[in-house]
């Protein structure tokens, strides 16, 4: 069996890149999107100041599309590095969305994002515009490809074992991209990134109003921001992909240990707003519960029962027997391709191969596992219920309280009114609050599936790569140095930015408050 | 004829020539954008003449990457162990190249957004090392796959890497990361002498014509090298089974140190391909002293394309041998993902590759014409 502390480790470095890439990737969806609004609005009234937000806003855009660019490069060989035995034994499923997102969307961002920058001089006005575009489509269509390859490990249709090649292949290609898991975490994942974008904007225009600078640009920018903020913070809250949760039983898993329910209630089962779950005791201590409210966002129906975590443990110990019966099928036909008998066992029986190989924790030949050694890989199944009840709770108070502070702020600038200080501020401190219920989301998503790397097919202890301990180590802390020295240099680049205001990039050195006396654009400003 | 182009053994076939264009595709178009990384402290000496440099591939190097992170991906699905075993067995020469791509389009972005001589000094070296690296690991990376690799599976086809990150600097693999080094360098020049102008210009053909005529005398060098049976090479020897099942377990492989030319012997009018590796860097060589940009852009493109495509030809139909376990070696008909998604992807790629190519040119079109210091000092913060 593979070294625990290699499996740990790989896992820290996935962490570590993922959610250090996942920092760039949500900006990139929604400023994107926010700035082909904004040169939309140019285009269609002509007034030169949405031409120079597009262009201020797209500079910050730059400054954080090359950090996601940089780091994706990392994500898109990382399989193949750390993960080997998973990459061969999903490759032939996952890895035609990951080719499919390069072809069609990274192609599409990458290429036309030189033009967005270079273009300017070069384009007439609707030729950029839809270059912009294209940069927002590219974008949000790479989500949607990662996506599916994503909502393949936590519902993965469309696939089964071969036992001829010792791997997972595809048997429905479309079941794989209309897998409905995908879906739904497409819509909440490209609304948490158009949440961001709708924070970053009013967040750093909320600090030029405050200081009196830039109002013109900085007012409209507000605005815009907040109405897109309102329209994406509902659509992720509405939209949340615990929908998706409910279709198989890791998924359903997944959900009880989200709500650290443990035991089965009758439909429709009550939401448990705070409690102390209790990993040794099977139970959730000092529980606040709402009634009916969980049934009714689990199920989106009022007689459909949610199982606790004890019947998805049990009904795992029949998988992993079953499972078994697979494993042994499995073990004849690699010794005699031709053995008919264990090809029509193995045919019976291999949608739960991937639980006999829970037990390569506890024992080497998993067809010699005791009694006890079932029961205690059935319990393995379980992932870290307290971790995942808090964090999801944190996710959705930042949520909610995104929505409000989008709100309060829509509802202050679509007044006449001069609008009062402390809205600038409330929208200053609600800025890195999207980030942070994003990653909390991904950690939901992706700690949550654990002990599987694919739900119900390969644990993670299985699917990393045969490397020594020290080679992790090496790239953990090379990887660390790299992305905390670009971290720095991406923030004091960000900061310099902001600081030195729309003017750098627009070509005035007039304030925005004397608009609108603007000229052409960047054709006299000094070299930067 | 659709059932016929669409069997498992035309797949696979098509698949390995996409393999093919896919890293020829990435070596002529990120193949420039290394080499002017790699040239850039030696062909520009001012401020202004490294902004002139990295300008002229300032708003394509974005798209070029792609074809890398592309290579990734469709290695991924349509030769899911190949990718397995590469990428972890080269674990640490994969590293750096990561690295050194990281560093890259920071690079690009980062270095003009701020006035201080050591900001800029630093990012041309940061420039410099993601130009340099990767073209020199890549060949490396070729030699070890010309060499064999030390790996092996389990019976549950896991993949287990013998090998060490020194154990990679074999003289073949060194002498290969030189082509590689020298034929981007060529590359990267002709892509300077044809977009810049000035005295960026000016060197970068100077140092092209070197590079063109280094790339032709040490791939010419190399190939009789291996002709003469100086490197072994890997042969199949148990008959093949072209549309089976992708268990690479299955077959038997020999030592042989005629087997990287036998393809050439049985069908000689492929050894076109590496002729053209010769010739066309002489070509260039000559187009840079005459200066004709653009013939010799062409020129160092074809040979680029020409010198890859001799090592696919080579090996056919191995694509991975390994060196202590050759039964173990990854080939066309066992390495490759299974029939529908390798048709699947096809589809995908028959119907996205040509929008691709199509806006690429598109957006080379527009911004089509050379880059000089008066461009540079025209254009304000809107370039690097």
């Amino acid at each position: 069996m593979t070294n625990p502390l290699l499996v740990e480790l790989s896992r820290l470095q996935f962490a570590l890149t993922a959610m250090y890439h996942f920092l760039f990737v949500p900006l990139t969806l929604g400023l994107s999107v926010l700035i082909a609004m904004m040169e939309t609005v140019y285009v269609m009234t002509g007034r030169t100041i949405w031409r120079d937000m597009t262009k201020f806003w797209g500079l910050l855009f730059g400054i954080n599309f090359a950090l996601g660019v940089a780091t994706g490069i990392t994500m898109e060989f990382e399989f193949g590095m750390n993960w080997a035995f998973y990459s061969h034994y999903v490759g032939d499923i996952f890895g035609a969305p990951l080719a499919i997102e390069g072809l069609m969307a990274f192609f599409l961002e990458a290429t036309f994002v030189g033009l967005f920058f270079f273009g300017w001089d070069k384009l007439s006005s609707r030729a950029h515009l839809a270059v912009t575009w294209m940069v927002a489509l590219g974008s949000n269509l790479s989500a949607l490809w990662i996506l599916i390859a994503n909502g393949w490990m936590q519902n993965p249709v469309g696939a089964a074992f071969n036992p001829d090649t010792m791997r997972m292949e595809v048997t429905d290609f479309a079941a794989v991209l209309f897998n409905p898991t995908a879906q739904a975490k497409f819509v909440h994942t490209v609304s948490a990134g158009y949440v961001c974008g709708a924070a970053f904007v009013p967040g750093i225009s909320a600090f030029y109003l405050l200081r009196g600078r830039y109002i013109e640009l900085a007012k409209r920018s507000f605005v815009i921001a907040a109405a897109f903020g309102v329209a994406s913070a509902l659509s992720v809250i509405v939209l949340g992909d615990e929908s998706g949760y409910t279709i198989t039983d890791n998924q359903k898993m997944k959900l009880a240990a989200m709500e650290a329910m443990w035991k089965t209630e009758p439909a429709p089962a009550s939401f448990t707003v705070f409690g102390i779950p209790d990993m040794q005791a099977h139970d959730t201590r000092d529980a606040i519960e709402i009634p009916w409210v969980m049934g009714l966002i689990g199920t989106r129906s009022i007689d459909q029962q949610i199982p606790g975590i004890f019947d998805l443990v049990q009904k795992a110990e029949g998988n992993i027997r079953n499972g078994l019966v697979a494993y042994d099928a499995l073990q004849k036909l690699k010794k005699n391709h031709a053995d008919a008998a264990a090809r029509a066992d193995f045919e019976k029986t291999r949608g739960d191969l991937g639980y006999a190989l829970l037990l390569k924790r506890y024992i080497e030949n998993p067809l010699q596992a005791t009694p006890q050694q079932i029961h205690d890989a059935a319990w393995s199944t379980v992932p870290s219920v307290p971790s995942i009840f808090f964090t999801f709770r944190f996710m959705v108070v930042f949520g909610f309280a995104l929505l409000a502070v989008f709100l309060t702020s829509l509802w202050y600038t679509m007044r006449e009114a001069e609008a009062p200080r402390w809205l600038f501020k409330l929208a200053l401190f609600a800025f890195p609050l999207p980030w942070l219920a994003a990653e909390l989301g991904w950690f939901v998503a992706e700690f949550g599936r654990q002990p599987w790397i694919i739900d119900g097919v390969l644990p993670t202890f299985l699917a990393t790569s045969e490397l020594g301990v020290f080679n992790l180590v090496l790239t953990i802390v090379g990887f660390t140095a790299v992305y905390g020295v670009l971290a720095v240099v991406e923030c004091s680049l960000m900061l310099h930015a902001i600081k030195r205001g729309p003017d750098a990039v627009t070509g005035e050195t007039i304030s925005f408050a004397d608009f609108p006396t603007i000229t052409g654009a960047g054709a006299v400003a000094p070299a930067e | 004829m659709m059932q016929t182009l669409f069997d498992y053994t035309t797949l696979r076939l098509i698949w390995w020539v996409l393999l093919g264009v896919l890293l020829i595709g990435f070596a002529v178009t990120d193949g420039f954008d290394m080499g002017v990384g790699a040239l850039l402290p030696f062909v520009a000496k001012t401020d202004t003449e490294r902004r002139v440099a990295i300008n002229t591939i300032g708003p394509v190097w974005e798209g070029n990457q792609v074809w890398f992170v592309l290579g990734g991906g469709a290695i991924f699905a349509a030769w899911p162990a190949l990718y397995a075993l590469s990428f972890s067995g080269f674990y640490l020469a994969m590293f750096l190249v990561l690295f050194a791509l990281i560093l890259r389009p920071v690079g690009f972005k980062y270095r003009s957004k701020r006035e201080g001589a050591a900001w800029r000094r630093n990012w041309d070296w940061a420039l410099f090392v993601g130009g340099a690296v990767p073209a020199l690991i890549f060949g490396v990376a070729v030699g070890n796959v010309l060499e064999g690799v030390p790996f092996h599976f389990t019976d549950d086809l896991r993949p287990i890497y013998e090998g060490t990150l020194f154990g990679l600097l074999n003289p073949l693999a060194l002498y290969c990361g030189l082509v590689s080094l020298a034929m981007l360098v060529m590359h990267g020049a002709a892509w300077l002498s044809f977009k810049a102008e000035g005295p960026v210009a000016d060197r970068a053909a100077a140092f092209g014509s070197k590079a063109a005529l280094v790339t032709a005398l040490l791939f010419a060098d190399g190939g009789i090298l291996i002709w003469l049976g100086a490197f072994g090479g890997y042969q199949v020897t148990s008959p093949i089974v072209w549309d089976g099942p992708s268990n690479p377990l299955a077959k038997t492989v020999a030592l042989d140190s005629a087997a990287w030319v036998k393809n050439f012997r049985a069908t000689p009018w492929l050894a076109i391909v590496p002729l053209i590796g010769i010739v066309a860097p002489l070509l260039a060589a000559v187009g840079f002293s005459v200066r004709r940009a653009g013939l010799t852009f062409l020129a160092s493109k074809l040979g680029v394309a020409c010198i890859i495509a001799t090592v696919g030809l080579s090996m056919f139909p191995v694509i991975l041998p390994s060196s202590t376990h050759p039964n173990d070696s990854l080939a066309v008909f066992d390495a490759s993902s299974s029939h529908a998604t390798l048709r699947n992807m096809l589809i995908a790629t028959v119907i996205f590759l040509p929008i691709v190519l199509g806006y690429t040119a598109w957006v080379y079109k527009v911004l089509w014409g050379k880059v000089s210091a008066t461009t540079i000092q025209n254009a304000g913060s809107s370039v690097y």
